[in-house]
């Protein structure tokens, strides 16, 4: 274990001090770029009756035309991401450089002056929303469930290349959105005797779940991220009839 | 006087002088350190040369050189054991524990030890930390209406043991770029202190609210950004900014920016969150 | 920041600062202290030569001991007495030693109420340990970093009060006003060298130990024994200063760690030591106990199995705590895993690790009444490890951080009764300040001598080879002899550079504290012919009945020599020597076993 960090960091090492900041800048932006492009210039993403694209659930019927209903669903979980208190960090470091890394030479390169440096207290501050997009989120990922379920029902039961990923897809999200911080808080987390409340030892053990999850919450975030990305290009490229779902039962 | 009597005594001389034979058949070639010279009015790296000794640890290094080459060389130490915290300095631009730092782990290396940076320079190695004393106390102290012994469970009190960990080395303080690079040193009380604050905000039986003073008073903790550059030096490894400044910026939002919570405690009244049972408006958690 | 003279010059200009009190020292006893006087309302001044929270009191690993019967229901502070009277082979004062065990547990609440956060039974109280030589589990503590908290709690508790905290700053000299009463002290600050002048109605020695006197030791830079050298040069008494504690327990590889201590708890907490050949020897050296007996039977037996040739291959024996398992030791010993792991490479969930004795504690000090801690001169107290006659010939472990509390709290109210009944003046002969800014400023000044490293490394040495735990007379007297020719040295130490943050200009003035201290620890370690807790002198067979009903107490003489005197311990109250049983020898008697063949 201690062994496997060990070389890790001595392999992160050698990159310069910006390359975390590049990667990170990187995969954001392509992801930020590609949700733009798909709700501006694509239509839904669903294959088959069965395989809805986790960029579209729940299906809000759009109104106008030329608008697509991801709109009105995809702000949830971008804004939960956006204010998540990982992606703060990420984009923080990445994008605003503050600070880009913690060495001195970094911290050196920090682009505002200290007069104009004021953290999370002025624009940043409705960050403090968070909790209220994971409520949504909450829902959200109740929704993708829901649409799970269905993608293993393609005709009758049966297990597809899709209905897998589309599991794998919400395992990965519920893994990010059940280790939120502001789930922690709001678990167990703002307890202080949990002797001294009514329910106080369920409230204990679902902090020390939440603590497990939020434990990794840096990984759940990233692969979360990949995973929704891959069901809608998978979604896409069925639609393309590029390849077809496979099924295995 | 016994024969075994006589055949201990000559054992008992014998067998701490032989301390010192290991040490000079443990060396073997020679380490190089650049320690930075100097004082508020500057200075610069200066080059020594010292023998190896087997496991020697940055700290072992410095005190050589201060007991043979340079009896002037400014340092502060304690325990040599990463007990106390007295020891940080910054390696490579890096804060660290001299005391828990292997010559080794620069192998092929420069090694180049300057005083922590976030602070004022006294001399070489030492820097000015008074400043955190100062911050120590602002913070409002654990108060508590019960009367000692206390009755609290394991369970209760878990979470408090890893920010009480902290040695008060004052690394977290001389990474976060809050303080060295942006200067918020009055209104900022930085990383150390949220850890502080955290378990005396989580503690069962203190009475007190911080969240003011997280807020809108010296604490500043909107300030921070997260970024955690303080969690990656603790030598103690507390996640600082995982569990305590974020459930302490999930705290403040419960108070200052959750218009729900806002509107509940318009129409419901404060909660204790200790008994759950409602306490008075002025801030403070007596009187439940 | 006003500019210090960084050379000469500024020898006239001194601060001064006036308090009712001057604390010396911020570690446990020290703050302990300073709170109690702050309660009283009177403003305090606490000096440290480290920053505040650093002091030895952080490093105390395993535990404080108190009675409260928490694991334990039987135990009471009678037991503890016991305990404590038995493993200090009845030289203890009884009347502190009473004081100690009843007051124990309410000081230790007292933390609790400040914040302190000790382990917990299921119950939900302060959860005990077993430690060496306490018959019942007495040790609150929290994992293997007690010292920590107590320290942490104390100094936030002072912050909270008004006293003032000088941070690296370091006394050298008590002052008397023509009454003969300690009225103040000079001290100077490392940051800049720069003088201050303490002006206070009563002054509190709380300066800990001098386990730096040995080459192998568990204490920091600062265990120098300034505060009891302090003390008798202003006339105080000090008792028992042959008592010096082996810690059995001391990491010995590698070399830059040698002597780190390796807390008790780890055998509290069911560690198992062997020697080479895998035999589990404790039984023949107390076969009841075993590694919990107490610490000078530990150490002397691990000290044998060494030198009989059955150590390890850096000149250790093991000691095996494997069988807690990885969740286990992180759990109760966290700190000893990161200790071996960073600094041996050894992981001690799979591994044992290697341990050999090393200097911990010094049971001698300054002699204080019990109820308030004044020595003999007026104006002076004393509390913690730097004051003597608690533990007598051996202490038990976790009966120091008890003793701070304790005795840290009667210092600080003693001298607050005392300042506020007296009103006479704290102004001295301006000759006494100058001369004593010139002793501090002469190795900066001096063209050419000594190099007070070299001075300090030879003390450890000489102290290391002839006042260990084995002694005998032939040695002493060597050793004796060595350390007067280094005392004649000392007058001429040389410090290079300038008074700014000058740790070659601090080591010499702890070289004069150092010999001193030998020279004392030499010669009553002569006197004392017997063998007797921390006294093994090889060449007698035993405990004598006489010496065992006696302390030597020192004190500098008219000629400014040190004068030993032999004083009778009071015969125990009734009320307390009842206590113990009719079987029981009330003076000393060694366990029986192999510890009694040598
Ligand atoms: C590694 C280790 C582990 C220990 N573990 C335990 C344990 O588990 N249980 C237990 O009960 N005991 C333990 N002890 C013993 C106990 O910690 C000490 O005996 C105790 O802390 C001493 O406290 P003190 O307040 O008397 O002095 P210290 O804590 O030593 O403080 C001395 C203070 O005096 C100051 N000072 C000294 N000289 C001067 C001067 N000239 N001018 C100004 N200031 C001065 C110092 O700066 C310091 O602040 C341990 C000791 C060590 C070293
Ligand atoms: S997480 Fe916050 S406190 Fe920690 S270093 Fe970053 S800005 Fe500073
Ligand atoms: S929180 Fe960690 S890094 Fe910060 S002062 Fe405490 S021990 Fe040092
Ligand atoms: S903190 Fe990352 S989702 Fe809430
Ligand atoms: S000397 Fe104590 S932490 Fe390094």
């Amino acid at each position: 274990m201690s062994g496997g960090t060990l070389s890790w960091s001595s392999f992160t090492a050698r990159f310069p001090w910006w390359a975390g900041s590049v990667t990170t800048v990187a995969i954001l932006g392509a992801f930020t770029i590609y949700s733009i492009f798909i709700v501006f210039f694509q239509p839904v993403g669903e294959y088959g009756g069965y395989l809805l694209s986790p960029m579209y659930s729940p299906p809000v019927p759009s109104p106008i035309d030329w608008l697509s209903p991801a709109i009105f669903v995809l702000w949830i979980p971008l804004g939960f991401r956006l204010t998540c208190y990982y992606y703060r960090k990420a984009y923080y470091r990445a994008f605003l450089w503050d600070p880009p890394n913690c060495s001195s030479k970094a911290q050196q390169r920090e682009p505002r002056s200290p007069e104009n440096y004021s953290g999370e207290r002025n624009l940043w501050v409705f960050n403090n929303v968070h909790r209220y997009f994971l409520y949504g989120s909450i829902i959200v990922v109740a929704f993708l469930l829901y649409e799970t379920i269905r993608a293993f029902f393609p005709d009758g039961f049966g297990i597809t290349i899709g209905s897998l990923l589309f599991l794998l897809n919400v395992v990965l999200l519920s893994g990010y959105t059940f280790g939120c911080h502001s789930m922690r808080h709001l678990a167990g987390g703002r307890v202080d005797c949990y002797s001294c409340v009514r329910g106080g030892n369920l409230r204990r053990k679902s902090f020390q779940w939440v603590s497990v999850l939020n434990g990794r919450h840096m990984f759940w975030a990233w692969v979360s991220l990949f995973s929704v990305w891959g069901a809608d290009v998978y979604v896409r490229l069925l639609m393309a009839g590029v390849i077809t779902d496979l099924r295995l039962v | 006087m016994s024969e075994q009597d006589a055949q201990q005594k000559d054992m008992a001389s014998k067998a701490h002088a032989d301390v010192h034979q290991d040490e000079s058949d443990a060396a073997q070639g020679t380490t190089r350190l650049k320690i930075f010279r100097g004082d508020a009015e500057g200075g610069s790296e200066v080059e020594y040369e010292i023998p190896n000794i087997e496991g020697m640890v940055v700290l072992d290094a410095v005190l050589y050189i201060q007991a043979h080459q340079a009896g002037d060389l400014a340092v502060r130490w304690n325990c040599k054991a990463a007990h106390c915290g007295s020891c940080s300095a910054e390696i490579n631009g890096k804060p660290k524990l001299l005391c828990k730092t292997r010559v080794e782990e620069y192998e092929g290396q420069e090694i180049r030890v300057h005083p922590m940076r976030a602070f004022p320079v006294i001399k070489d190695l030492v820097s000015d930390v008074k400043w955190n004393y100062e911050v120590a106390r602002s913070t409002i102290p654990f108060q508590s209406d019960e009367q000692a012994p206390f009755i609290m469970y394991e369970e209760d009190v878990e979470r408090l043991y890893e920010p009480k960990k902290c040695i008060e080395c004052f690394m977290c303080q001389d990474v976060c770029h809050v303080l060295r690079t942006h200067h918020k040193h009055p209104e900022f009380a930085g990383p150390r202190f949220f850890v502080r604050n955290q378990w005396l905000e989580m503690h069962p039986k203190d009475t007190q609210s911080r969240l003011e003073y997280l807020k809108e008073g010296q604490g500043g903790i909107g300030y921070c950004n997260i970024t955690k550059c303080c969690t990656e030096v603790c030598p103690v490894n507390i996640k600082i900014t995982d569990n305590s400044i974020i459930p302490l910026k999930e705290r403040v939002a419960d108070e200052y920016y959750d218009p729900a919570k806002w509107l509940m405690r318009k129409i419901r009244g404060r909660r204790s969150p200790k008994t759950g049972a409602v306490v008075g408006r002025n801030g403070n958690r007596n009187g439940g | 920041m006003e500019s210090n003279g960084q050379t000469n010059g500024h020898r006239d200009r001194h601060e001064v600062r006036e308090h009712d009190i001057l604390i010396v020292g911020a570690g446990g006893a020290g703050l302990r202290a300073a709170i109690a006087a702050a309660e009283r309302g009177l403003s305090v001044g606490v000096v440290t030569k480290s920053l505040i929270g650093k002091a030895h009191t952080v490093m105390a690993e395993g535990g404080v001991a108190a009675s409260m019967g928490n694991v334990d229901a039987d135990d009471g502070w009678q037991t503890h007495f016991m305990d404590t009277m038995k493993s200090g082979k009845f030289l203890n004062n009884w009347q502190m030693v009473e004081i100690f065990a009843k007051e124990a547990p309410e000081r230790v609440y007292e933390l609790e109420q400040w914040g302190a956060l000790f382990n917990r039974t299921e119950e939900g109280k302060i959860s005990q340990r077993p430690f060496g030589g306490h018959t019942y589990r007495r040790l609150c503590h929290v994992g293997d970093r007690t010292g920590l908290e107590m320290i942490r709690t104390l100094q936030e508790k002072t912050l909270a009060t008004d006293t003032t905290v000088y941070m690296e700053t370091t006394v050298t000299r008590l002052f008397k006003n023509d009454e003969g009463q300690v009225v103040g002290a000079l001290a100077y600050t490392r940051e800049s060298g720069r003088f201050i002048h303490f002006k206070a109605k009563a002054v509190v020695m709380a300066t800990g130990g001098w386990g730096r006197n040995y080459k192998v030791t568990s204490n920091s830079w600062e265990g120098t024994g300034d505060g009891a050298v302090l003390a008798y040069d202003v006339g105080a008494e000090l008792v028992d200063m042959e008592m010096v504690q082996f810690h059995p327990t001391g990491m010995v590889w590698p070399p830059g760690v040698r002597g780190l201590l390796v807390t008790e708890g780890v055998r509290g907490e069911g560690g198992i030591l062997r020697n080479s050949e895998g035999e589990r020897y404790m039984e023949n050296y107390d076969s009841e106990k075993m590694e919990l007996s107490t610490r000078d039977v530990v150490a002397r037996a691990n000290y044998t199995e060494v030198t009989e040739g059955r150590g390890s291959p850096h000149g250790g024996v093991y000691l095996d705590i494997t069988h807690l398992g990885y969740n286990g030791i992180m759990k109760k010993l966290p700190v000893m895993y990161e200790q071996f792991k960073n600094l041996a490479d050894i992981d001690i969930s799979k591994e044992p690790m290697e341990v050999f004795p090393t200097i911990h504690y010094v049971m001698g000090g300054i002699k204080v009444d019990p109820e308030t801690c004044v020595t003999n001169v007026p104006g002076l107290f004393a509390a913690g490890e730097c004051a003597g006659g608690l533990h007598g010939a051996n202490r038990l472990g976790g009966n120091s951080l008890s003793d701070l509390l304790v005795f840290g709290r009667r210092a600080g109210e003693g001298a607050a009764e005392y300042a506020k009944s007296n009103g006479y003046s704290t102004e001295i002969d301006d000759s006494q300040l100058e001369t004593e800014k010139q002793r501090v400023l002469e190795p900066l000044e001096r063209q050419d001598g000594e190099n007070p490293y070299e001075l300090q490394q030879q003390v450890q040495e000489a102290m290391m080879e002839h006042a260990n735990l084995m002694r005998n007379e032939e040695s002493l007297k060597e050793g004796l002899e060595k350390i007067l020719a280094i005392k004649e040295r000392v007058p001429n130490v040389k410090a290079h550079g300038s008074t700014l943050f000058n740790p070659g200009w601090h080591a010499a003035q702890d070289v004069r504290y150092l010999t001193q201290i030998s020279e004392i620890i030499l010669r009553t370690a002569l006197e004392r012919k017997e063998r007797r807790g921390a006294q093994w002198h090889l060449d007698y067979d035993g405990p004598s009945d006489e010496l065992g009903k006696i302390n030597f107490i020192v004190k500098k003489d008219e000629q400014g020599e040190i004068g030993i005197e032999r004083r009778e311990i009071p015969p125990m109250a009734e009320h307390l020597s009842r206590l113990f049983d009719e079987g029981d020898d009330k003076h000393g008697g060694e366990q029986q076993g192999k510890e009694s063949q040598f």
